[in-house]
């Protein structure tokens, strides 16, 4: 088999997955883009596993850890996700804005306050 | 590797035809489950996803690998989502707002990174060839041999690490009695 | 001890008195009259000594040199000459009775101990001023009493017209000082050296290649020191500080600085009658202008500043006519009667409430009051006014026969112009000085009217320290003391000549009797104006006088001319009057030539400053905040975004990375 083919998958999941941590609004469907772009490194972890023969199998020693921790960071997430969505009422990302840049008592930009109602 | 070269694109042998199938699957699943207005089924079209790529271990050869992350990823992983998005009352149904209005951003990175991506791999391993021949190299007892031989001190020391984020999902979801009083005030 | 030594201390003691009253001051505040006084009283007994032991003959010389100074060396050195020796008697005289003077002055003024500490630093500078043989020493002395001068004028400095008054002194002294500054570096490099002896003896041997650039340049300075046309406005002003110290700048030490200086370097001046000359002119523009300005004044004080400018005004013509010894003849016996003058002035001031003339005329009683500064102020006045036996006669009278010998042909010192300005405006003036004289006399001690004020009124309450409830006994006993040399110093007339150059000092008859009979004609004259205008004045009621009298000189002066009838400087003057009261609008001259171009281009660097320096400083502050406000406008809080903007940027430098790697 070519190892053009999973390769090219793994750079399309990936980027599949990349495009859903930018563009979806609920943060457990950001998760769920991370899984993706986490499972597209774990097929080019076998992939150039099995085309290597490695001895150790260190590709895919590293594919079960990843495995293994991406549940320990899916738990972890969603408890961050659960408790954010029990003190806000909301999980959707783009608000919580609390670190934005609020205009000071000093500024005369132009478009402080359409900054800040944004 | 020197068959690579007698080995063209042109010429698919049957495994290839069939990872090329289940891959545009897998696929054509992830980009529904990022795309998808319903929340819900976004979680179950992750399982396609999920699924697919552990046909794609299977044709791979890494057994292990593959039945590990059908228990793991599509057992618990997707399970779990689940739950959250019940818990954090996700609608059932159609949202309009599910993308935030970062979309054409995320739309031309993720185009570039492709066409980068894609370009340069298929630059470095257009020959080069994955012989799957012989014994198969993920079975369950080469990858049991080589994690308990090799790999037992990292296996170890995540076994740790998995014990404490069992513990920070307990704090972090746990209702605190204060934070409680203050959440139904 | 040898005599250079003895007066080496003269100025050392002072010196070290001032250095340990200011030490000491605060902490010690029971030593700081002894601290003031003691030093000063031994410089005093020290000078009497080293003029004893000089005695009028050879000039003693001695140097020492501390380090070396280059090609034109600078030595610490002493030249004790005749004229030193009496210079610092009279300045050692006049300090210790303004030291004492000054303890019951300004008992209870909170600054005392920095004024006497003062006042003997300006006592040291002016003895090292005098007993000085080099130069660059003299300079220093020189600025010493330049910046003395500033503090002590501005003693009370929370009175407006004191602070401008002190600025006005430095100012204009500064003004004279640069050029005598260039003066001295030219007169040494001319000479080769900054010692007198060296520099006079390069003068006799023609070794000075521009004497009237030299000369002139040093005139520049002896006119702001010696309050001479044009530089003399600071001195009327001067009169804001307390009176001790006007008694001791206008009689012994700054204004006698400049005078004794040319009568040091009279050789330079008088090499070149160019020199000669202007000095002249000068002498006789300040003699005249500053009588017709005295009699004209309000303000007790301000009649004796105007009058010291013109006794100043005779020694420079003195020296004009190339007799330096009748010019310290004259500064000599002017120091003393002149410190009487402004001392019992000080006294008057306290009892009468008022330092205004035309008030004290609305005054019953002030003779009586002040019966010791009555009878010291008349011997000074008649002193002042140059009436036979008294000490300002004979020295008059020996600067008039200078002049009349120059004007003769008898002398060739100076040329014989010089000597007929001098002698004609010194005719003149001898008539004002006796007119104006008698006025301040006539207006202090002959009014009439209501009694005069208690004592225990101040007239100002920032002056409130300085007026005791009764006159202390030492401010008294010191007007006897000055009393005696303004009486007598004129019959040391015949052996003193020795001590200076050797010509006769004694009057002539032409010049005696016309000096004495003019003096006379001004003081009959203005005795009988002084008649008509009281009599004239006996008619209108007597309004309100000096209604502001804690105000700026000027103003309450304007305020109390005005409604006075009974100033016979007034009828003597007739139209001239009110331009004399201004000092001839030399001060708006000065505003219009210095003050107002100064201010304008002040005000245009300010412009220049607000407007284009500032631009670029607000346009550097505006820019970075506009730049934050750029940037803070990425600061969205939204993480998606941010990492967007992370990715995208890897995206670009993956890119990048792989162009290159496969360009090359």
């Amino acid at each position: 088999m070519h190892l053009a083919y999973p390769a090219v998958l793994a750079v399309l999941l990936f980027c599949t997955g990349l495009y859903g941590v930018l563009a979806r609004r609920n943060a457990i469907l950001v998760l769920m883009s991370v899984e993706l772009m986490l499972n597209a490194v774990n097929l080019n972890l076998v992939a150039f596993d099995v085309w290597l023969r490695d001895a150790l199998h260190a590709g895919q020693a590293l594919t079960l850890f990843t495995i293994a921790i991406a549940a320990a960071e899916i738990g972890i997430g969603l408890a961050i996700v659960l408790m954010v969505y029990r003190n806000r009422g909301t999980s959707d990302i783009d608000k919580l804005r609390d670190n934005a840049e609020t205009a000071g008592p000093d500024d005369a930009g132009p478009d402080e306050k359409a900054e800040a109602t944004a | 590797m020197s068959l690579a070269a007698a080995q063209g694109f042109l010429s698919p042998t049957g495994v290839e035809i069939a990872f090329l199938l289940v891959g545009i699957a897998t696929l054509g699943a992830a980009v529904v489950t990022v795309t998808t207005k319903q929340l819900v089924h976004a979680a179950l079209w992750l399982v396609v996803a999920l699924g697919g790529l552990a046909v794609e271990y299977l044709l791979l050869t890494a057994e292990f690998v593959a039945w590990v992350q059908v228990l793991i990823y599509v057992g618990s992983v997707v399970v779990l989502l689940l739950f959250g998005l019940m818990l954090t009352k996700a609608p059932i149904g159609r949202s309009p707002d599910a993308d935030s209005g970062n979309r054409p951003a995320a739309l031309v990175v993720a185009l570039a990174a492709a066409a980068a991506l894609v370009w340069v791999v298929v630059d470095a391993f257009r020959t080069a060839w994955i012989d799957l021949d012989g014994p198969a190299q993920g079975s369950t007892k080469v990858s049991g041999t080589i994690l308990f031989r090799h790999w037992v001190l990292p296996f170890e020391a995540l076994s740790v690490l998995l014990l404490a984020a069992l513990v920070g999902a307990i704090v972090l979801s746990r209702k605190d009695r204060t934070t409680d009083r203050e959440g139904q005030r | 001890m040898t005599t250079p030594t003895l007066a080496v201390l003269v100025p050392l003691l002072p010196f070290l008195g001032s250095a340990a009253g200011l030490l000491l001051g605060r902490t010690a505040p029971g030593f700081v009259r002894p601290l003031a006084v003691l030093p000063t009283v031994a410089a005093f007994a020290l000078a009497v000594l080293v003029a004893v032991r000089q005695g009028g003959g050879k000039a003693i010389d001695a140097a020492t040199q501390l380090t070396p100074t280059g090609s034109v060396p600078i030595d610490l050195a002493l030249h004790l000459d005749g004229f030193a020796a009496l210079a610092a008697v009279l300045v050692g005289l006049v300090a210790s009775c303004v030291q004492i003077y000054s303890t019951g002055y300004l008992r209870g003024d909170p600054r005392y101990p920095s004024y006497a500490a003062l006042i003997s630093l300006f006592t040291s500078a002016m003895l090292l001023v005098v007993y000085s043989g080099d130069l660059m020493v003299l300079l220093v002395g020189w600025e010493i009493m330049g910046i003395c001068s500033y503090f002590l004028v501005g003693h009370y400095w929370e009175t407006p017209e004191a602070r401008a008054a002190s600025l006005k002194a430095f100012l204009v002294t500064k003004l004279g000082d640069v050029p005598f500054l260039i003066g001295l570096f030219a007169l040494a490099a001319d000479a080769g050296t900054f010692r007198i002896t060296g520099i006079l003896g390069a003068v006799a041997a023609g070794g000075i290649d521009h004497p009237t650039l030299v000369a002139l340049l040093l005139l520049a300075g002896v006119a702001g020191k010696s309050a001479q046309f044009p530089l003399h406005t600071w001195l009327p002003d001067a009169m804001a500080g307390p009176t001790p110290v006007s008694a001791l700048i206008h009689a012994a030490t700054m204004v006698a600085a400049g005078v004794y200086f040319v009568a040091r370097l009279l050789p330079v001046f008088a090499a070149s009658a160019a020199a000669m000359t202007v000095l002249a002119v000068m002498a006789a523009v300040t003699m005249v202008g500053s009588g017709l300005a005295a009699l004209a004044q309000d303000d007790i004080k301000r009649v004796l500043a105007y009058s010291t400018i013109g006794q100043l005004g005779y020694m420079s013509g003195a020296l004009a006519v190339g007799d330096r010894g009748a010019a310290v003849f004259h500064l000599l016996s002017h120091g003393a009667f002149k410190a009487l003058l402004f001392l019992a002035a000080g006294v008057i001031i306290h009892a009468a409430g008022t330092n205004s003339l035309a008030a004290m005329s609305r005054m019953r009683g002030l003779t009586k009051r002040v019966p010791d500064a009555y009878w010291t102020m008349t011997v000074a006045l008649l002193a002042l006014a140059a009436i036979p036996p008294f000490a300002g006669f004979f020295s008059k009278e020996a600067v008039l026969v200078a002049a009349e010998h120059t004007a003769l042909g008898d002398r060739d010192v100076a040329p014989a112009g010089a000597g007929w300005i001098v002698l004609v405006a010194g005719m003149v003036t001898a008539l004002l000085t006796a007119a104006y004289a008698t006025r301040l006399w006539l207006l202090a001690f002959r009014g009439r009217g209501a009694e005069a004020p208690g004592l225990h009124q101040a007239p100002d309450p920032a002056r409130a320290g300085e007026t005791p409830s009764r006159q202390p006994l030492v401010m008294n006993a010191v007007l006897w003391v000055l009393a005696v040399p303004s009486l007598a110093f004129g019959l040391t007339v015949g052996p003193i000549d020795d001590w200076f150059d050797g010509h006769a000092l004694t009057p002539t008859v032409t010049t005696a009797v016309l000096g004495t009979g003019i003096a006379l004609v001004g003081g009959l004259v203005t005795y009988a104006t002084w008649r008509h205008t009281t009599a004239m004045a006996a008619r209108f009621p007597l309004g309100a006088v000096a209604p502001h009298p804690q105000e700026e000189p000027a103003v309450s002066q304007a305020e109390v001319i005005a409604p006075d009838p009974a100033d016979p400087g007034r009828l003597l003057l007739g139209p001239l009057h009110r331009h004399a009261a201004a000092g001839f609008h030399l001060d708006a001259v000065y505003s219009a030539l210095f003050v107002r171009p100064v201010r304008a281009a002040a005000s245009l660097v300010s412009f220049l400053d607000r407007e284009v320096v500032e631009t670029y400083v607000r346009g550097a502050g505006s820019g970075t905040n506009l730049l934050g406000w750029a940037v803070r406008r990425a600061q969205t809080g939204n993480v998606q975004t941010y990492l967007s903007a992370l990715l995208a940027g890897s995206v670009v430098l993956a890119i990048a990375a792989v162009l290159v790697a496969a360009g090359a």
